[in-house]
Protein backbone atom coordinates (compact mmCIF):
# COMPACT_ATOMS: atom_id res chain seq x y z
CA UNK A 1 0.00 0.00 0.00
CA UNK A 2 1.23 3.61 -0.71
CA UNK A 3 -0.14 6.86 -0.55
CA UNK A 4 0.01 10.09 -2.44
CA UNK A 5 -1.34 13.69 -2.68
CA UNK A 6 -1.52 16.40 -5.15
CA UNK A 7 -1.23 20.08 -4.82
CA UNK A 8 -4.92 20.44 -5.58
CA UNK A 9 -5.94 18.50 -2.18
CA UNK A 10 -6.35 14.92 -3.37
CA UNK A 11 -5.42 11.63 -1.52
CA UNK A 12 -4.71 8.62 -3.80
CA UNK A 13 -4.33 5.22 -1.80
CA UNK A 14 -2.84 2.67 -4.10
CA UNK A 15 -3.24 -1.23 -3.17
CA UNK A 16 -1.87 -3.52 -6.13
CA UNK A 17 -3.49 -1.75 -9.56
CA UNK A 18 -6.55 -0.35 -7.60
CA UNK A 19 -6.40 3.20 -5.77
CA UNK A 20 -9.32 4.88 -3.74
CA UNK A 21 -8.80 8.64 -4.30
CA UNK A 22 -10.69 11.31 -1.75
CA UNK A 23 -9.73 15.10 -0.99
CA UNK A 24 -7.88 15.64 1.99
CA UNK A 25 -8.36 17.01 5.70
CA UNK A 26 -7.15 20.55 4.30
CA UNK A 27 -9.59 20.58 1.34
CA UNK A 28 -12.78 19.79 3.41
CA UNK A 29 -11.58 22.12 6.00
CA UNK A 30 -11.47 24.82 3.11
CA UNK A 31 -14.41 24.19 1.87
CA UNK A 32 -16.58 24.01 5.12
CA UNK A 33 -20.04 22.09 5.35
CA UNK A 34 -20.41 19.97 2.19
CA UNK A 35 -23.67 19.72 1.24
CA UNK A 36 -23.45 17.35 -2.19
CA UNK A 37 -20.81 14.95 -4.04
CA UNK A 38 -21.34 13.56 -7.10
CA UNK A 39 -18.18 10.79 -7.76
CA UNK A 40 -18.13 9.26 -11.05
CA UNK A 41 -20.17 6.31 -12.47
CA UNK A 42 -18.20 2.41 -12.45
CA UNK A 43 -16.80 2.25 -15.90
CA UNK A 44 -16.54 6.00 -16.54
CA UNK A 45 -12.10 6.67 -18.01
CA UNK A 46 -10.31 9.06 -16.35
CA UNK A 47 -7.57 10.91 -17.17
CA UNK A 48 -4.85 12.42 -14.80
CA UNK A 49 -5.44 15.62 -13.65
CA UNK A 50 -9.07 15.57 -15.55
CA UNK A 51 -12.32 16.31 -13.73
CA UNK A 52 -13.10 13.07 -11.79
CA UNK A 53 -16.08 14.61 -9.16
CA UNK A 54 -17.98 17.63 -7.94
CA UNK A 55 -17.72 19.12 -3.93
CA UNK A 56 -20.42 21.21 -3.15
CA UNK A 57 -20.28 23.30 0.16
CA UNK A 58 -22.91 25.51 1.32
CA UNK A 59 -20.53 28.69 -0.27
CA UNK A 60 -19.13 26.99 -3.31
CA UNK A 61 -18.48 24.45 -5.70
CA UNK A 62 -15.64 22.43 -6.20
CA UNK A 63 -13.70 19.76 -9.00
CA UNK A 64 -12.07 16.92 -7.75
CA UNK A 65 -9.44 15.87 -10.31
CA UNK A 66 -8.12 12.59 -11.02
CA UNK A 67 -4.62 11.65 -9.48
CA UNK A 68 -4.06 9.18 -11.81
CA UNK A 69 -5.41 7.76 -15.03
CA UNK A 70 -7.60 4.59 -14.92
CA UNK A 71 -11.12 3.42 -15.10
CA UNK A 72 -13.36 3.84 -12.48
CA UNK A 73 -14.39 0.86 -11.05
CA UNK A 74 -17.15 1.70 -7.74
CA UNK A 75 -18.07 5.47 -6.54
CA UNK A 76 -18.62 5.53 -2.90
CA UNK A 77 -22.72 5.40 -2.19
CA UNK A 78 -21.88 7.01 1.25
CA UNK A 79 -20.90 10.42 0.19
CA UNK A 80 -24.43 10.71 -2.02
CA UNK A 81 -27.05 9.53 1.01
CA UNK A 82 -24.74 11.78 3.30
CA UNK A 83 -22.25 14.27 1.83
CA UNK A 84 -21.12 15.30 5.53
CA UNK A 85 -19.08 12.31 5.86
CA UNK A 86 -16.08 13.99 4.20
CA UNK A 87 -16.46 16.61 6.42
CA UNK A 88 -16.25 14.43 9.15
CA UNK A 89 -14.06 11.24 7.90
CA UNK A 90 -12.13 13.00 4.56
CA UNK A 91 -9.62 10.01 4.58
CA UNK A 92 -11.51 7.70 5.50
CA UNK A 93 -15.16 7.03 4.99
CA UNK A 94 -14.93 9.64 2.75
CA UNK A 95 -13.37 8.17 -0.20
CA UNK A 96 -15.00 9.13 -3.44
CA UNK A 97 -14.02 6.25 -6.07
CA UNK A 98 -11.73 3.70 -6.74
CA UNK A 99 -9.64 3.50 -9.56
CA UNK A 100 -8.22 0.74 -11.82
CA UNK A 101 -4.83 2.29 -12.43
CA UNK A 102 -4.02 2.25 -16.39
CA UNK A 103 -0.15 4.20 -15.33
CA UNK A 104 0.91 4.03 -12.12
CA UNK A 105 4.42 5.71 -13.06
CA UNK A 106 2.22 8.77 -12.98
CA UNK A 107 2.25 8.25 -9.23
CA UNK A 108 5.67 9.40 -9.17
CA UNK A 109 4.99 13.05 -9.39
CA UNK A 110 2.78 13.12 -6.30
CA UNK A 111 4.08 14.01 -3.17
CA UNK A 112 4.09 11.44 0.54
CA UNK A 113 2.13 12.09 3.02
CA UNK A 114 4.91 14.10 5.26
CA UNK A 115 5.69 16.32 1.83
CA UNK A 116 1.98 16.86 1.62
CA UNK A 117 1.30 18.19 5.40
CA UNK A 118 4.80 20.19 5.18
CA UNK A 119 3.79 21.73 2.10
CA UNK A 120 0.35 22.63 3.14
CA UNK A 121 1.42 24.64 6.70
CA UNK A 122 3.06 26.65 4.10
CA UNK A 123 -0.51 27.72 2.38
CA UNK B 1 -13.27 41.66 -5.01
CA UNK B 2 -11.43 37.98 -4.72
CA UNK B 3 -8.15 39.27 -6.59
CA UNK B 4 -7.36 42.69 -4.54
CA UNK B 5 -4.35 42.25 -2.58
CA UNK B 6 -4.88 41.89 1.32
CA UNK B 7 -2.63 44.46 2.04
CA UNK B 8 -5.48 47.11 0.00
CA UNK B 9 -7.87 45.48 2.48
CA UNK B 10 -8.95 47.89 5.32
CA UNK B 11 -9.52 46.05 8.58
CA UNK B 12 -12.56 46.70 10.46
CA UNK B 13 -12.99 48.00 14.17
CA UNK B 14 -13.75 44.22 15.27
CA UNK B 15 -10.77 42.32 12.93
CA UNK B 16 -8.51 41.66 15.76
CA UNK B 17 -12.03 40.54 18.00
CA UNK B 18 -13.01 37.98 15.10
CA UNK B 19 -9.50 36.56 15.18
CA UNK B 20 -9.21 35.61 18.76
CA UNK B 21 -12.60 34.41 17.68
CA UNK B 22 -11.00 31.95 14.93
CA UNK B 23 -13.22 33.54 12.43
CA UNK B 24 -12.42 32.77 9.16
CA UNK B 25 -11.12 36.16 7.18
CA UNK B 26 -12.18 36.17 3.52
CA UNK B 27 -11.84 39.95 1.39
CA UNK B 28 -15.28 41.31 1.18
CA UNK B 29 -16.36 45.13 0.21
CA UNK B 30 -13.20 45.80 0.41
CA UNK B 31 -12.25 45.07 4.17
CA UNK B 32 -10.98 41.49 5.82
CA UNK B 33 -14.28 40.40 7.02
CA UNK B 34 -15.25 37.00 9.15
CA UNK B 35 -17.03 34.38 6.62
CA UNK B 36 -17.42 31.67 9.39
CA UNK B 37 -16.24 30.61 12.99
CA UNK B 38 -18.04 27.02 13.75
CA UNK B 39 -19.31 26.19 10.20
CA UNK B 40 -21.92 28.17 8.38
CA UNK B 41 -24.83 25.49 8.80
CA UNK B 42 -24.07 25.43 12.65
CA UNK B 43 -24.18 29.26 12.78
CA UNK B 44 -27.05 29.94 10.65
CA UNK B 45 -29.26 26.94 12.72
CA UNK B 46 -28.15 28.95 15.88
CA UNK B 47 -29.29 32.15 14.66
CA UNK B 48 -32.79 30.19 13.49
CA UNK B 49 -33.10 29.30 17.79
CA UNK B 50 -31.15 31.74 19.42
CA UNK B 51 -29.19 34.64 18.80
CA UNK B 52 -25.83 35.18 16.38
CA UNK B 53 -24.00 38.51 16.78
CA UNK B 54 -23.25 39.83 13.19
CA UNK B 55 -20.54 42.32 12.32
CA UNK B 56 -21.73 44.59 9.65
CA UNK B 57 -19.24 47.71 10.46
CA UNK B 58 -18.41 47.50 6.72
CA UNK B 59 -21.89 48.74 5.90
CA UNK B 60 -22.20 52.75 5.42
CA UNK B 61 -23.71 55.15 7.88
CA UNK B 62 -24.54 58.83 6.88
CA UNK B 63 -26.38 61.50 8.00
CA UNK B 64 -28.41 64.13 5.42
CA UNK B 65 -29.68 67.47 7.03
CA UNK B 66 -33.03 67.09 7.85
CA UNK B 67 -34.05 70.25 5.72
CA UNK B 68 -32.73 68.43 2.14
CA UNK B 69 -36.23 66.34 2.48
CA UNK B 70 -36.63 67.74 -0.98
CA UNK B 71 -33.84 66.55 -2.75
CA UNK B 72 -33.33 63.30 -1.15
CA UNK B 73 -36.98 62.83 -2.56
CA UNK B 74 -36.03 63.25 -5.95
CA UNK B 75 -33.41 60.05 -5.83
CA UNK B 76 -35.13 57.79 -3.37
CA UNK B 77 -38.93 56.61 -3.77
CA UNK B 78 -40.13 56.62 -0.57
CA UNK B 79 -42.57 59.42 1.20
CA UNK B 80 -40.16 60.81 3.20
CA UNK B 81 -42.23 63.96 4.10
CA UNK B 82 -44.68 61.34 5.38
CA UNK B 83 -42.06 59.42 7.61
CA UNK B 84 -41.98 59.76 11.58
CA UNK B 85 -39.31 59.92 13.54
CA UNK B 86 -37.22 56.45 14.55
CA UNK B 87 -39.29 54.67 12.42
CA UNK B 88 -36.28 52.86 9.78
CA UNK B 89 -37.74 52.35 6.31
CA UNK B 90 -36.50 50.38 3.52
CA UNK B 91 -35.68 52.38 0.91
CA UNK B 92 -33.77 52.31 -2.79
CA UNK B 93 -31.33 55.18 -4.17
CA UNK B 94 -32.28 55.28 -8.25
CA UNK B 95 -30.21 56.29 -11.05
CA UNK B 96 -31.57 58.10 -13.82
CA UNK B 97 -33.08 55.60 -15.65
CA UNK B 98 -34.89 53.51 -12.61
CA UNK B 99 -32.31 51.56 -11.93
CA UNK B 100 -31.54 50.38 -8.59
CA UNK B 101 -27.65 52.32 -7.03
CA UNK B 102 -28.08 50.45 -3.78
CA UNK B 103 -30.80 49.00 -1.33
CA UNK B 104 -30.66 51.08 2.10
CA UNK B 105 -32.72 51.93 5.28
CA UNK B 106 -33.57 55.31 6.16
CA UNK B 107 -34.72 56.37 9.18
CA UNK B 108 -35.78 60.23 10.31
CA UNK B 109 -33.66 61.22 13.83
CA UNK B 110 -33.79 64.10 15.70
CA UNK B 111 -30.10 65.17 13.79
CA UNK B 112 -31.20 64.22 10.03
CA UNK B 113 -31.78 61.85 7.56
CA UNK B 114 -29.65 58.56 9.20
CA UNK B 115 -28.86 56.40 6.30
CA UNK B 116 -27.25 52.20 6.20
CA UNK B 117 -26.13 51.47 2.82
CA UNK B 118 -24.34 49.18 1.68
CA UNK B 119 -20.99 48.09 2.32
CA UNK B 120 -19.64 47.37 -1.36
CA UNK B 121 -21.85 50.59 -2.75
CA UNK B 122 -21.22 53.35 -0.01
CA UNK B 123 -18.68 55.62 -1.97
CA UNK B 124 -20.41 55.17 -4.96
CA UNK B 125 -23.86 56.33 -3.18
CA UNK B 126 -22.18 59.30 -1.83
CA UNK B 127 -20.88 60.17 -5.23
CA UNK B 128 -24.84 60.17 -5.93
CA UNK B 129 -25.69 62.20 -3.57
CA UNK B 130 -23.13 65.13 -4.02
CA UNK B 131 -23.94 64.57 -7.75
CA UNK B 132 -27.49 65.81 -6.37
CA UNK B 133 -26.58 68.94 -4.15
CA UNK B 134 -26.66 67.00 -1.50
CA UNK B 135 -24.58 67.83 1.88
CA UNK B 136 -23.79 64.80 4.59
CA UNK B 137 -21.68 63.23 7.47
CA UNK B 138 -20.37 59.95 6.36
CA UNK B 139 -20.55 58.25 9.96
CA UNK B 140 -16.99 56.48 9.15
CA UNK B 141 -16.01 55.96 13.12
CA UNK B 142 -19.58 53.93 13.82
CA UNK B 143 -19.43 50.38 14.05
CA UNK B 144 -22.67 48.26 13.18
CA UNK B 145 -23.45 45.26 14.89
CA UNK B 146 -26.87 42.94 14.49
CA UNK B 147 -28.13 40.65 16.91
CA UNK B 148 -30.79 38.78 15.09
CA UNK B 149 -32.62 35.78 16.31
CA UNK B 150 -35.47 34.52 18.43
CA UNK B 151 -33.19 35.59 21.73
CA UNK B 152 -31.73 38.95 20.43
CA UNK B 153 -34.30 41.23 22.00
CA UNK B 154 -34.13 39.52 25.75
CA UNK B 155 -30.31 39.85 25.11
CA UNK B 156 -29.95 43.08 24.64
CA UNK B 157 -32.95 44.49 26.61
CA UNK B 158 -30.50 43.02 29.48
CA UNK B 159 -28.36 46.21 29.02
CA UNK B 160 -30.35 48.56 27.65
CA UNK B 161 -33.22 48.98 29.16
CA UNK B 162 -36.91 49.92 27.06
CA UNK B 163 -35.43 47.83 23.55
CA UNK B 164 -37.76 45.27 24.22
CA UNK B 165 -40.54 48.05 23.51
CA UNK B 166 -39.41 49.05 20.63
CA UNK B 167 -42.15 47.14 17.99
CA UNK B 168 -40.33 45.74 14.22
CA UNK B 169 -39.29 48.77 12.17
CA UNK B 170 -38.97 51.28 15.35
CA UNK B 171 -35.61 52.69 16.70
CA UNK B 172 -34.02 54.81 19.19
CA UNK B 173 -31.07 56.26 21.52
CA UNK B 174 -30.52 53.96 24.07
CA UNK B 175 -27.66 53.97 26.80
CA UNK B 176 -26.46 50.35 26.41
CA UNK B 177 -23.39 49.37 29.01
CA UNK B 178 -22.58 52.64 29.09
CA UNK B 179 -21.91 53.40 25.32
CA UNK B 180 -24.36 55.69 23.47
CA UNK B 181 -26.00 53.22 21.15
CA UNK B 182 -28.38 53.95 18.09
CA UNK B 183 -30.84 50.44 18.20
CA UNK B 184 -33.18 49.37 15.50
CA UNK B 185 -35.62 46.66 15.86
CA UNK B 186 -34.68 45.54 12.02
CA UNK B 187 -32.25 43.29 10.24
CA UNK B 188 -31.72 40.84 7.32
CA UNK B 189 -32.17 37.68 8.54
CA UNK B 190 -35.66 37.28 8.75
CA UNK B 191 -35.56 36.85 12.55
CA UNK B 192 -36.53 39.36 15.24
CA UNK B 193 -33.59 41.30 16.25
CA UNK B 194 -31.84 44.29 16.35
CA UNK B 195 -29.52 46.66 14.92
CA UNK B 196 -26.78 48.64 16.48
CA UNK B 197 -24.59 52.00 15.99
CA UNK B 198 -21.94 52.19 18.28
CA UNK B 199 -18.35 54.53 17.86
CA UNK B 200 -15.98 52.18 16.76
CA UNK B 201 -13.90 52.88 19.94
CA UNK B 202 -16.85 50.72 22.20
CA UNK B 203 -17.30 48.27 19.27
CA UNK B 204 -14.83 45.70 21.04
CA UNK B 205 -16.48 46.31 24.70
CA UNK B 206 -19.93 45.99 23.19
CA UNK B 207 -19.56 42.84 21.32
CA UNK B 208 -17.62 41.32 24.40
CA UNK B 209 -20.80 42.27 26.72
CA UNK B 210 -23.24 40.56 23.92
CA UNK B 211 -21.56 37.29 23.65
CA UNK B 212 -21.25 36.84 27.10
CA UNK B 213 -24.94 35.87 27.03
CA UNK B 214 -24.74 32.11 26.70
CA UNK B 215 -27.69 32.63 24.41
CA UNK B 216 -25.17 34.68 21.64
CA UNK B 217 -22.45 33.59 19.06
CA UNK B 218 -20.74 35.48 16.92
CA UNK B 219 -22.03 34.62 12.82
CA UNK B 220 -20.26 34.91 9.66
CA UNK B 221 -21.16 36.45 6.39
CA UNK B 222 -21.65 32.61 4.85
CA UNK B 223 -24.50 32.07 7.24
CA UNK B 224 -25.84 35.63 6.86
CA UNK B 225 -26.32 35.18 2.83
CA UNK B 226 -27.98 31.65 3.75
CA UNK B 227 -30.46 33.46 6.02
CA UNK B 228 -31.17 36.53 3.99
CA UNK B 229 -31.82 34.00 1.09
CA UNK B 230 -34.00 31.80 3.29
CA UNK B 231 -36.02 35.06 4.32
CA UNK B 232 -36.36 36.15 0.47
CA UNK B 233 -34.78 39.26 0.40
CA UNK B 234 -32.32 40.48 -2.24
CA UNK B 235 -28.47 41.05 -1.96
CA UNK B 236 -27.37 44.15 -3.87
CA UNK B 237 -24.60 43.49 -6.27
CA UNK B 238 -26.49 40.01 -6.96
CA UNK B 239 -30.08 40.07 -6.86
CA UNK B 240 -30.09 44.03 -7.62
CA UNK B 241 -28.00 46.35 -9.47
CA UNK B 242 -28.21 49.30 -11.49
CA UNK B 243 -30.12 47.57 -14.61
CA UNK B 244 -32.56 46.13 -12.22
CA UNK B 245 -35.55 48.01 -11.59
CA UNK B 246 -38.02 48.47 -8.25
CA UNK B 247 -40.79 47.16 -10.53
CA UNK B 248 -38.76 44.16 -12.00
CA UNK B 249 -37.29 43.29 -8.42
CA UNK B 250 -40.86 43.27 -6.63
CA UNK B 251 -40.01 45.83 -4.32
CA UNK B 252 -43.07 47.77 -5.08
CA UNK B 253 -43.76 48.39 -1.39
CA UNK B 254 -40.76 51.15 -1.49
CA UNK B 255 -42.89 53.32 -3.67
CA UNK B 256 -45.08 55.19 -1.46
CA UNK B 257 -48.78 56.03 -2.49
CA UNK B 258 -48.06 59.53 -2.66
CA UNK B 259 -44.70 59.15 -4.78
CA UNK B 260 -46.67 56.80 -7.08
CA UNK B 261 -49.49 59.65 -8.21
CA UNK B 262 -46.79 62.25 -8.33
CA UNK B 263 -43.38 60.71 -9.65
CA UNK B 264 -40.49 62.99 -9.73
CA UNK B 265 -37.61 60.85 -8.64
CA UNK B 266 -35.12 59.37 -10.12
CA UNK B 267 -36.19 57.53 -13.18
CA UNK B 268 -39.72 57.65 -12.18
CA UNK B 269 -41.16 57.80 -16.00
CA UNK B 270 -40.13 54.57 -16.51
CA UNK B 271 -40.61 53.04 -13.15
CA UNK B 272 -44.31 54.58 -12.77
CA UNK B 273 -45.23 52.97 -16.53
CA UNK B 274 -43.90 49.41 -15.48
CA UNK B 275 -46.21 50.07 -12.34
CA UNK B 276 -48.96 50.10 -14.84
CA UNK B 277 -47.91 47.57 -17.63
CA UNK B 278 -45.37 45.36 -15.68
CA UNK B 279 -41.50 45.12 -16.53
CA UNK B 280 -40.28 42.39 -18.66
CA UNK B 281 -38.74 40.53 -16.06
CA UNK B 282 -39.22 39.65 -12.39
CA UNK B 283 -37.16 38.71 -9.25
CA UNK B 284 -38.58 35.16 -8.60
CA UNK B 285 -37.54 32.47 -5.74
CA UNK B 286 -37.76 28.80 -6.83
CA UNK B 287 -37.10 25.35 -5.56
CA UNK B 288 -34.49 22.61 -7.30
CA UNK B 289 -34.90 19.44 -7.04
CA UNK B 290 -32.48 16.93 -6.03
CA UNK B 291 -29.16 18.00 -3.18
CA UNK B 292 -26.93 20.01 -5.80
CA UNK B 293 -26.98 24.04 -4.96
CA UNK B 294 -27.37 26.10 -8.23
CA UNK B 295 -25.30 29.26 -8.09
CA UNK B 296 -25.86 32.65 -9.31
CA UNK B 297 -25.37 32.85 -13.01
CA UNK B 298 -26.66 29.63 -14.29
CA UNK B 299 -29.24 30.19 -16.66
CA UNK B 300 -33.16 29.57 -16.34
CA UNK B 301 -34.83 28.12 -19.18
CA UNK B 302 -38.86 27.34 -20.06
CA UNK B 303 -40.31 24.11 -20.79
CA UNK B 304 -39.41 24.33 -24.11
CA UNK B 305 -35.46 25.36 -23.67
CA UNK B 306 -35.69 29.14 -24.22
CA UNK B 307 -32.93 31.11 -22.17
CA UNK B 308 -36.23 33.20 -20.06
CA UNK B 309 -33.53 34.64 -16.88
CA UNK B 310 -30.26 34.14 -14.98
CA UNK B 311 -30.06 32.46 -11.24
CA UNK B 312 -28.60 35.64 -8.92
CA UNK B 313 -28.55 34.10 -6.03
CA UNK B 314 -28.19 30.26 -5.32
CA UNK B 315 -27.87 28.33 -2.41
CA UNK B 316 -28.58 25.63 -0.01
CA UNK B 317 -31.04 26.22 2.48
CA UNK B 318 -29.67 25.01 5.93
CA UNK B 319 -33.69 24.90 7.21
CA UNK B 320 -35.14 23.26 4.18
CA UNK B 321 -32.20 20.89 3.70
CA UNK B 322 -32.74 21.46 -0.10
CA UNK B 323 -31.19 24.01 -2.58
CA UNK B 324 -32.99 27.16 -3.26
CA UNK B 325 -32.29 30.30 -5.18
CA UNK B 326 -33.37 33.88 -6.67
CA UNK B 327 -33.25 34.73 -10.28
CA UNK B 328 -35.05 36.97 -12.86
CA UNK B 329 -37.56 35.38 -15.28
CA UNK B 330 -39.78 36.75 -18.20
CA UNK B 331 -42.60 38.06 -16.36
CA UNK B 332 -45.44 35.45 -17.55
CA UNK B 333 -42.84 32.62 -15.49
CA UNK B 334 -43.35 34.15 -12.12
CA UNK B 335 -46.54 32.27 -10.70
CA UNK B 336 -45.35 30.42 -7.87
CA UNK B 337 -45.61 26.48 -8.95
CA UNK B 338 -44.40 27.55 -12.44
CA UNK B 339 -41.76 25.12 -13.83
CA UNK B 340 -38.20 25.76 -14.74
CA UNK B 341 -35.23 24.64 -16.28
CA UNK B 342 -32.21 25.37 -14.68
CA UNK B 343 -28.73 24.89 -16.75
CA UNK B 344 -25.11 24.88 -14.69
CA UNK B 345 -21.63 23.92 -16.45
CA UNK B 346 -23.78 21.73 -18.98
CA UNK B 347 -26.04 19.80 -16.58
CA UNK B 348 -30.05 20.57 -16.06
CA UNK B 349 -31.90 20.50 -13.21
CA UNK B 350 -35.49 20.57 -12.68
CA UNK B 351 -36.87 24.10 -10.56
CA UNK B 352 -40.22 25.46 -9.59
CA UNK B 353 -41.06 28.98 -8.89
CA UNK B 354 -41.63 29.00 -5.57
CA UNK B 355 -43.51 31.41 -3.39
CA UNK B 356 -41.11 34.26 -0.88
CA UNK B 357 -39.83 34.20 2.08
CA UNK B 358 -38.75 30.76 1.84
CA UNK B 359 -38.70 30.36 5.54
CA UNK B 360 -41.51 32.49 7.18
CA UNK B 361 -40.50 35.59 8.97
CA UNK B 362 -39.93 35.78 12.46
CA UNK B 363 -40.65 39.58 12.99
CA UNK B 364 -42.05 40.78 16.41
CA UNK B 365 -44.83 42.65 14.73
CA UNK B 366 -47.09 45.13 16.64
CA UNK B 367 -49.87 43.13 18.83
CA UNK B 368 -48.25 40.41 18.90
CA UNK B 369 -47.13 39.10 22.11
CA UNK B 370 -43.17 38.48 22.02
Amino acid sequence: MSLHFTKEHEWIRVEGDTATVGITDHAQSQLGDIVFAEAPEAGKQLTKGGDAAVVESVKAASDVYAPASGEVVEANPAIADDPSVINTDPEGEGWFFKLRLSNPSELDGLMDEAAYRAWVETL
Amino acid sequence: MADVPDTELATLPLDAWHRARNGRMVPFAGYHMPVQYEGIIAEHRWTRSHAGLFDVSHMGQLIVPLDATATLETLLPGDLQAMSEARPKYSLLLNPTGGIVDDLMITKRPDGWYLVVNGATKHGDMDVLRAAGLAFTYLADQALLALQGPDAVAVIAAHAPGVSELGFMQAGAFDLGGVQAWISRSGYTGEDGVEISIPASAADAIADLLLADERVRPIGLGARDSLRLEAGLPLYGHDLDETTTPVAADLLFAINKRRRAEGGFAGSDRILAELEQGAITRRVGFTVEGRQPVREGARILDVEGNEVGRVTSGGFSPSLEAPIGMGYVATHLAEPGTALTLEQRGKLFSAAVARLPFVPHNYHRKGKTA
